[in-house]
């Protein structure tokens, strides 16, 4: 049929529009020319050894990460228990509560930003840290609850039922039954929380305290008119983080769950 | 349940970090928004207490704040019209497509959103910029003597936007064709429709809640953003959220960051309620199922 052939050769070049400037970055990544452009003129690691030593940028990296990392924690922890409640039990005015829930997606980030601060203002507190964590939270949040239940709503009550008649009270029901039954979600859930924080900058720049960069903010920060080599190093290291890394931890999830059956 | 009508107050027990987080993270702040756009802006980052609407004259009045709430609905109109026309035939191949590895096709729809946002948007420099590929080819070839100049413009703006936002309208056009019978479409051909017809009569209409919601959230990220705009944008594309911003970071005057940060809430609000009332919010959820 032509007309299927026609949206075939659409549809891989918009996959080749989404993906082209990516693939450039990385390859950029290698380039030992000393601009952050084209021409390639070799290859060479010396933007990664670069990166290294700059302290700024692992100091940026440090503060992503930790920041990735408790958002995570912090998102799933709420996510998981608010949608535990959703699921599980009848509520009145369930509607009501999961737009609220959702809510923080549909208000624009920039908007966010300024009243968390403006918040913070009239409880004449400095910006700090605590701040981040408590926004990134929030903003992750949402996709924490969509994803969990998602999946909570596809594990069987009958489950929950048998374990409660053999005498397990509920927290232990939830530990022993629906955390384990749940974990595949509450880890995909975590890790997008991570990508969340890891990569916002909108409400990142509003929040940050003076001097406190995350790598999002720093990559801006390098940022005028023309692209250092060090950013294309520094976007290989990301994206070689936010995407090998769960793809791997995929992949061996599904081989480990393979072999024990 | 034999307790439906008693108040189980378990529920609230698991469900009340989150609303609290919810209510002081979220809703307290946008009181306070409204709050502060009525204060005054005495100096840089210093304001006082007051109820005045020199903050809201001051935005009606102005040509320049119309001029950027105009500018910032027209840019999210063009690029949700663009991601409607450039997404839905992607997702109508990945969702009919008879190839094996179609996890592939969703991996790499998925992909995107694991990679770094302003990674994405830089990565453009690389394409349009004077020293970029797109130069790089055509002076090589002998096309051109001097690097055509396709950066810091406008089209170099949606360019960005459109390569971050349209994987979020590929993937809900996809969970919606995904959603509809496959025997359908071959009915309506049996009944003499040509395939034309019936995708338009049958598996469009049958499409559009998930091409809504993927408008939805392409226009409403476009008119909240101000990154884009700085980093591939000239002086004179900004966005409403650039306004927030100057007002804000580099001016410092809170009461009209303020202003200007309600309007937008409020602008958008719209937007949001008319689709709900439309089309009813759970389309918008889906997606991440």
């Amino acid at each position: 049929m032509r007309a299927w052939s026609l949206i075939r050769a659409y549809s891989i070049a918009v996959y080749i529009f989404m993906f082209a400037p990516i693939a450039v970055v990385l390859l950029l990544a290698f380039n030992s020319s000393q601009f952050g452009g084209f021409p390639i003129e070799g290859f060479s690691l010396r933007w990664f050894y670069k990166l290294y030593d700059n302290v700024a940028i692992v100091r940026a990296f440090k503060t992503s990460f930790v920041l990735g990392l408790l958002t995570a924690c912090c998102a799933t922890t709420l996510g998981v228990l608010a949608s535990v409640a959703l699921v599980r039990y009848r509520i009145r005015g369930k509607e009501w509560i999961t737009t609220l829930l959702i809510m923080p997606v549909l208000v624009p980030e920039t908007v966010l930003a300024v009243g968390m601060l403006i918040f913070l203002r009239w409880l004449s507190m400095p910006r700090s840290f605590g701040l981040l964590l408590l926004g990134h939270t929030i903003i992750a949040m949402p996709f924490v609850v969509l994803v969990v239940q998602a999946r909570l709503v596809g594990i069987k009550k009958e489950f929950e039922e048998a374990a409660k008649s053999l005498g397990a009270n509920p927290f232990q029901t939830f530990l022993q039954i629906t955390l384990p039954l749940l974990m595949p979600a509450v880890f995909a859930g975590a890790l997008f929380a991570f990508t969340i924080s890891f990569d916002n900058i909108t409400a990142t720049i509003f929040w940050r305290p003076a001097g406190v960069e995350t790598m999002p903010t720093q990559i801006f920060g390098m940022l005028r008119n023309s692209v250092s080599p060090e950013v294309n190093a520094l976007g290989f290291v990301m994206v070689f983080i936010t995407v090998t890394v769960p793809l791997m931890a995929g992949g061996l999830a599904r081989y480990f769950s393979r072999k024990r059956l | 349940m034999a307790q439906a009508n008693q108040f189980d107050p378990r529920p609230w027990y698991l469900l009340s970090p989150a609303l609290l987080a919810i209510t002081f993270l979220v809703i307290v702040p946008m009181s306070f928004i409204l709050v502060y756009s009525f204060y005054v802006n005495i100096d840089l980052a210093v304001d006082e207490v007051a109820f005045q609407f020199g903050n809201w004259r001051e935005l009606f009045t102005d040509s320049y704040y119309l001029n950027a709430i105009w500018k910032t609905f027209r840019l999210s109109a063009i690029l949700t019209v663009l991601a409607a026309v450039l997404g839905y035939i992607p997702a109508y191949f990945i969702a009919n497509t008879k190839y094996h590895h179609k996890w592939l096709l969703l991996l790499l729809l998925i992909l995107p959103f694991w990679i770094s946002f302003i990674i994405r948007t830089l990565s453009w420099i690389h394409i349009m910029g004077n020293q970029g590929a797109i130069n790089g080819v055509l002076l090589w070839l002998g096309i051109i003597d001097e690097p055509i100049s396709m950066m810091f413009n406008e089209f170099a703006v949606i360019v960005g936007f459109i390569h971050v936002f349209l994987p979020y309208m590929i993937l809900n056009v996809y969970v919606s064709l995904e959603g509809i019978d496959k025997t359908l479409e071959p009915a309506a051909r049996t009944l003499g429709c040509t395939p034309w017809q019936a995708f338009r009569e049958v598996t469009l209409p049958l499409s559009l809640p998930g091409l809504a919601a993927g408008c939805l959230l392409v226009f409403v990220l476009t008119a909240g953003s101000y990154v884009t705009p700085l980093i591939l944008g000239g002086p004179n594309d900004f966005l409403f959220g650039n306004l927030i911003y100057d007002a804000v970071i580099d001016e410092l005057n809170w009461p009209m960051g303020a202003t200007l940060s309600f309007t937008l809430l409020v602008l958008l609000g719209l937007v949001v309620v008319v689709y709900s009332r439309l089309m009813g919010l759970n389309q918008l959820y889906k997606a991440f199922g």
